[in-house]
């Protein structure tokens, strides 16, 4: 009973006191605990992105009205699995001129500047990896890190291309880095900790009733930080050829591929611990079993939302991107973060129903002059009318003249 | 030697070679890379120091936006990977030695310091403490004024650094 | 205390392990049959004219410098937003007038132009 209320704590605590029982000191208990809880998080986390290419594949075929993969297994199910045994068998070519170091340290750099937010990722009330007390500004610092494995990646590969996609990349992802920041700021504030454990305990209210348009800039920033469509602009095909990783090949190429996949989830369990309440549900408490149930569908909930945005919207040219992140959701985040801030301190000692229509109230306010605001811009800025203009007819007099005929 | 101890002197020592490396290596970008390698030695010293807030905040200005600036300002130079350019200047046999007698004198001087001989039990209090940190911070009796004059400081960086790139660019914008 | 941070590192040293180990074991299954004309730069076919690590545009530079001011903001915003609960309005407002002064900045790069990508 206590295995189905609790597995978690259950298998460490038996293997601890196996380990004890062995004779070992407590440190190498622990370590060996730390050593074999992480070895596993991190590896399940791996094998689950050959699932999460299969689903991806499979949603965003079946948006395009395409079966998707629909021959290995039932429903295609093994279809990652085969293609996971064939790039382990592909040539990796190495261009001439790359920076060794560099060009080999950035497929694992990205990996594990994804992987290693994992650490502190709350699954249920008793199974995280650590509560760390400064887990926000360690999700974010990691994305540094990402950013560093890009840079080493354009630099490496001694190519014009991935040189220009590597810092285009780096541009969208620290100008994107603002707001996000800023919004992380939000359930940090409401919580009273950075630990994300802490966060989602807080979370009577789901922090997503509180501040709507907060959460909605944060998802936005998240799409722009992993590089899905419509922020896609790193692996340009048609202007870029492929981004950064132009010159990969084989498992190194696998690797970024890999990456990417794994911050689409990554993303979608933060968003669903800052915003979402995390493992929080009837009886999760009690039964911490329920927390990872509730997790799932959460998270499944915000992935198959970037899925299917992915689908649908296609792709900003560069200076769309950059203005609306320093035009719009920097300048709209700062608000919000201080009309947020001033208003919640002032029904602070309300009930919850309270605090949840006051704040709403205000992001619809917002909402409503930001609508206005751009409904405004919008005008100034209307473009002529998409009609056809009179063009030059190939006749004899007008080429001559080089004057159009109307 | 405890196991922190050993990784202590193995994350000491990268730090140092590739701060040594920063400054003697040809190539900028490297030189750069290089840099990146120091700061997360740095951001791990804090960490053993039990600093949580400041090794993150090693990694997250030091590494995520001031190594990207330089290494964008290289990016910016001609010649980045330039072996023609000597990294050492002609006196540096003349430097070096006076380098290292002033390294000297420091640690002459520290070791007869006797607080900086004894270390201080830290075990009681756990790590900062943010919480007190982020009072203090708006505290009218504490740092509010330094805390406002921050704001200031950013917003004439910003403002120098936009005037004198826009101004290059030839025109105001 | 210094227990999460242990967890932390060695979290860090699998998550590197796990992929840097993928790619060795490929290594060993992958064949191996370089030629000059494979290991060439990607080029539209044709060979690349002049140094690769070409000069780029000051408005990066810009970006980031931006982006850095930012940045250092938000990190002292932090330790706000965790004693927020225990503070007094007071406190608040100072935050508020914070932000503004920055917001200013903002608005002056914006007025000059700087966050024009072009």
């Amino acid at each position: 009973m206590d295995f189905l209320r609790d597995p978690y704590t259950f298998v460490a605590n038996r293997f601890q006191e196996f380990l004890t029982g062995l004779g070992l000191a407590p440190e190498w208990v622990l370590f060996i605990s730390f050593l074999t809880g992480a070895f596993i998080l991190a590896t399940s986390a791996m094998l689950l992105v050959t699932m999460l290419i299969w689903i991806e594949r499979k949603i965003v075929a079946r948006v395009q009205d395409r079966f998707g993969p629909n021959r290995v297994g039932p429903w295609g199910i093994f279809q990652s699995f085969a293609d996971l045994i064939k790039i382990f068998t592909k040539e990796m070519i190495t261009p001439t001129g790359s920076d060794w170091l560099p060009y080999n340290l950035a497929p694992v750099l990205a990996v594990s500047a994804v992987l290693t937010v994992w650490a502190v990722l709350p699954f249920t009330v008793t199974f995280y990896g650590v509560n760390l007390s400064v887990g926000v500004l360690f999700v974010i610092a990691l994305g540094a890190v990402g950013e560093m494995g890009i840079i080493l990646a354009g630099w490496g590969s001694n190519n014009k291309y991935a040189l220009l996609a590597a810092f285009r990349a780096i541009a969208q992802l620290i100008s994107y880095g603002v707001p996000l920041a800023i919004t992380m700021l939000i359930p940090v504030m409401f919580s009273g900790s950075m630990a994300l454990n802490d966060i989602v305990l807080a979370q009577d209210v789901w922090y997503i009733f509180l501040a709507p348009l907060v959460a909605l800039i944060f998802f936005v920033t998240n799409l722009a930080e992993i590089g899905r469509a419509p922020f896609d602009l790193v692996e340009a095909e048609s202007e870029l050829v492929s981004g950064f990783n132009v010159e990969y090949s084989g498992l190194k190429f696998g690797m970024f591929y890999v990456a990417e996949f794994l911050h689409a989830l990554t993303v979608s369990l933060i968003f669903a611990t800052l915003f979402l309440g995390g493992w929080r549900g009837p009886g999760a408490v009690e039964y911490p079993v329920l927390g990872i149930v509730y997790y799932t569908l959460k998270t499944s909930l915000v992935y198959f939302l970037i899925i299917l945005l992915r689908a649908s919207l296609p792709r900003f040219r560069i200076d769309q991107m950059m203005a609306i992140n320093w035009k719009l959701l920097i300048p709209l985040s700062l608000s919000l973060l201080m009309l947020t801030a001033l208003v919640y301190r002032l029904v602070f000692t309300q009930p919850h129903i309270v605090r949840v229509l006051v704040l709403l109230a205000v992001n619809g306010i917002v909402f409503g002059v930001l609508n206005l605001i751009l409904a405004r811009v919008e005008k100034r800025n209307s473009r002529r009318p998409l009609v056809a203009e009179p063009r030059p007819v190939a006749r004899a007099e007008s080429i001559s003249s080089n004057t159009p005929v109307e | 030697m405890t196991p922190l101890q050993i990784v202590f002197l193995l994350v000491a020592a990268i730090t140092l070679f590739s701060a040594v490396m920063v400054v003697s290596i040809r190539g900028m970008m490297h030189a750069a890379l290089f840099l990146v390698l120091t700061l997360m030695g740095v951001a791990f010293m804090f960490a053993t120091l039990g600093s949580r807030f400041f090794a993150i905040i090693q990694i997250l200005v030091y590494i995520g936006s001031i190594a990207i600036l330089i290494i964008f300002a290289v990016m910016l130079t001609r010649n980045i990977m330039d072996a023609e350019v000597a990294s050492l200047n002609r006196g540096w046999w003349f430097f070096a030695p006076l380098a290292l007698l002033i390294f000297a004198s420091i640690v002459l001087v520290l070791s007869s310091w006797s607080a900086f001989a004894t270390l201080r039990d830290l075990s009681s209090t756990s790590g900062e403490n943010i919480l007190e940190f982020g009072k203090a911070l708006t505290d009218p009796n504490g740092f509010v004024i330094p805390f406002e004059v921050a704001s200031v400081l950013l917003v004439a960086a910003m403002v120098g650094a936009v005037y004198i790139a826009m101004e290059r660019r030839g025109g105001r914008g | 205390m210094l227990n999460d941070w242990s967890y932390v590192a060695i979290f860090t040293v699998i998550s590197m392990f796990l992929p840097a180990a993928a790619i060795a074991i490929a290594s060993f299954l992958a064949p191996k049959k370089p030629n000059p004309i494979k290991n060439s730069i990607y080029e539209c076919g044709v060979e690349t004219v002049g140094a690769t690590w070409v000069q780029f545009k000051v408005q990066y530079y810009i970006y980031t410098l931006v982006f850095l001011l930012f940045d250092v903001e938000i990190i002292f915003l932090y330790p706000w937003a965790v004693a927020y609960n225990q503070l007094p309005l007071f406190a608040v407002v100072e935050v508020i007038i914070f932000i503004l002064i920055l917001l200013g900045g903002l608005l002056y790069a914006w007025r000059k132009g700087a966050l024009e990508w072009v």
